[in-house]
């Protein structure tokens, strides 16, 4: 047993807290309040290879890890919970989604792209009607020669309109229901689709978020990612994935928001003391670092189970409810310490707080966690 | 083109801290970093390596644990990395420190010797120029920019105290490089996963071409008398006057304090 990060994995932390700290966070608050997608970091990143760290060497990526992965969001998300999103969902949700069930030729053709950053991912499942219960699609792929054709609406679909390549679940027989589901690769420039309205949110502001509409969109068979049939079983296991990367953005979260208390508690005064010698604040904040370092284990262990090939769904789920509940509470504690001054946007533990919010909805909120978690409990 | 930068690991002394009683740096939970003109070197070894191609070998004398730099040094795009460690080398001073790396330098082959200008931990800026006369090289301190030009030239830009100097020096030559004139390239990913399966060679003392006495301890005549802390002094003042005002104001400071 060894819980120590290796040291390739420590020297690649050294690298990405660097390029947080100079890079990502003198614009994170200006990257919130214009909504703007962070398009020349994102650049920068992918120049670095971050845009492709598990990805396997042979199809153009880093040939890292998913624990290095994990500590890429994390250290990303500790300055601007954005970035790391952005980072996460075109990891896990398309790359990965790619890796884990495409065939060769898909892999050949997507990955080289995808891991140098040359393109960016992003993945739909979300309906309408189709949230929590994501096996009432109502999106369409019905077959048509050499092709499929794809009707419907997907929303709430991180790095819309940024990305080149979504994986997209859709109908192929309603009759069938969960095993009537299949997943696509659908390029942006694909005939028939279209980005549709922008959602504006609480918070990951800069993130794209928007709607996507195919109408009568025509995909090669080619396309289609894993069996027919069996696009349930691929979104729930790309979920199970991005669960991780979401745990991760947690746990940055949060734990940007502890180094932004703790620094204040030092400076602010008052009855003459900083607050940082009340034993209030030092017993609260004791707690919430005791639960951030938990969840800073949780995440790591449900990556490299991933990484050792051994089921990590329930890992997964435990990691997402307990860093995202976690980080909710640091940074809601976190704009209590700093008064008044935390409820203005002169500090980031406001930005910190409304983008805490999102991790306990999306990739499952924190109820499908529990759900999951539950699951695993009572299978006989 | 074969380009050879010496890089020195210390300790990040933008966290050091000073024990008050015996005056020497707390170096414990003190992170251990690439000296940051060393950095600046290695930045311009890689970038003439990609314009004109070039082996990039980046070597450092110091303990085993000093391994990491050239780790980071390989993950920043550096092909080779020699670590010279022995207890030979313990205690030297900057003179047996360019002994030792000028010994190292006999054996190797290189087109131009690249040094940061000097290291955060001593700041005495002397062990590049020091190398370049155990070498018999030409050197260019305070190097800001470095272009090559066909036929081994080098044309440089070097920093002085009131502006710069451009020089055509032709190569073998030595430069030593700050930091403010090349930005350091973050580490690569890609190259961050291969950094430790690669080969850091050890080279011990006899691997050198150098007398042994010439080397540490031995070799160092810099003695420590006495190290002590700068007392800190209050933020002076600024004054944006023209000419005739300033020396107004300078004559009356002067007398405020009884100087003149």
């Amino acid at each position: 047993m060894d819980f120590e990060l290796t040291q390739s994995q420590k020297l690649f932390q050294q690298m990405i807290r660097d390029f947080a700290e100079k890079e990502v966070k003198p614009i994170a608050a200006e990257v919130d309040e214009k909504e703007e997608f962070p398009k020349e970091n994102v650049k920068k990143l992918a120049k670095l290879g971050v845009l492709g760290i598990p990805t396997p060497k042979e199809y153009g990526g880093a040939g890292g890890d998913h624990v290095m992965y994990t500590i890429a969001v994390e250290e990303l998300s500790r300055v601007c919970a954005t970035t790391g999103v952005i980072v996460s969902a075109h990891t896990s949700l398309c790359e990965d989604a790619i890796l884990d069930n495409g065939t060769e030729e898909q892999k050949q053709k997507y990955l080289p792209k995808l891991a140098s950053g040359e393109w960016i991912g992003a993945f739909g499942l979300t309906e309408p009607n189709a949230g929590t219960d994501a096996s009432a699609q109502q999106t369409t792929a019905v077959e048509d020669g050499d092709d499929y054709i794809l009707n419907g609406t997907k929303i709430f679909i991180t790095n819309a309109g940024e990305a080149d390549v979504y994986v997209i679940a859709a109908m192929t027989d309603k009759s069938k229901g969960n095993k009537g589901i299949t997943t696509f690769i659908v390029e942006a420039s694909t005939k028939g689709f279209s980005i549709g309205k922008k959602e504006h949110k609480m918070g990951i502001r800069g993130s794209a978020t928007c709607e996507l509409i195919f109408e009568n969109c025509r995909v090669p068979k080619t396309n289609m990612l894993g069996p027919l049939g069996g696009g349930f079983a691929v979104a729930m296991k790309t979920l199970d994935g991005g669960r991780i990367g979401i745990a991760a953005q947690a746990l940055g979260i949060a734990q940007g928001a502890m180094d932004e208390t703790v620094k204040y508690c030092k400076e602010r005064k008052q009855f003459g003391r900083s607050l940082a010698q009340f034993q209030n604040t030092q017993f609260q904040l004791a707690d919430l670092q005791t639960k951030i370092e938990a969840s800073r284990y949780l995440v790591r262990a449900a990556a490299w189970k991933k990484d050792q090939g051994l089921p990590f769904s329930t890992d997964a789920a435990m990691a997402k409810l307990f860093a995202a509940e976690t980080a909710m509470e640091m940074t809601t504690k976190a704009v209590q310490f700093h008064g008044g001054y935390g409820y203005t946007r002169e500090y980031p533990v406001e930005r910190m707080m409304r983008d805490a919010k999102i991790t306990e909805i999306y990739e499952g909120t924190s109820e499908v966690q529990r759900m999951v978690i539950a699951g695993k409990l009572f299978k006989k | 083109m074969n380009i050879i930068v010496c890089v020195k690991q210390v300790p990040d002394t933008t966290v050091v801290k000073i024990d008050p009683v015996k005056n020497t740096l707390i170096r414990e939970g003190v992170p251990s970093i690439m000296n940051p003109d060393d950095k600046g070197g290695l930045e311009l070894a890689l970038q003439l390596k990609e314009k004109c191609g070039a082996n990039v070998t980046v070597i450092t004398m110091g303990p085993p644990q000093a391994d990491l730099v050239l780790r980071e040094a390989f993950a920043m795009g550096a092909d080779r990395a020699i670590l010279l460690t022995d207890r030979a080398f313990a205690g030297a001073d900057t003179l047996a420190t360019s002994n030792a790396l000028a010994g190292a330098l006999k054996v190797l082959d290189y087109d131009l010797v690249i040094t940061g200008r000097q290291a955060i931990d001593g700041d005495t800026a002397q062990v590049g120029p020091e190398m370049a006369q155990h070498l018999g090289l030409p050197q260019v301190s305070y190097v800001v920019d470095c272009q090559y030009n066909d036929a081994n030239k080098f044309t440089v830009k070097k920093e002085t105290e009131d502006g710069y100097e451009i020089l055509e020096v032709e190569g073998p030559a030595l430069f030593t490089v700050l930091a403010s004139g090349y930005k350091a390239r973050y580490m690569n990913v890609g190259l961050i996963v291969e950094a430790f399966n690669k080969e850091v060679e050890i080279w011990p003392a006899s691997k050198l071409d150098i007398d042994p006495n010439k080397l540490g301890l031995k070799g160092s005549p810099t003695k420590v008398k006495k190290a002590f802390t700068k007392a800190t002094k209050a933020a002076g003042q600024v004054y944006e006057l023209d000419p005739e005002q300033a020396v107004d104001v300078i004559i009356s400071k002067l007398q405020e304090k009884f100087i003149i």
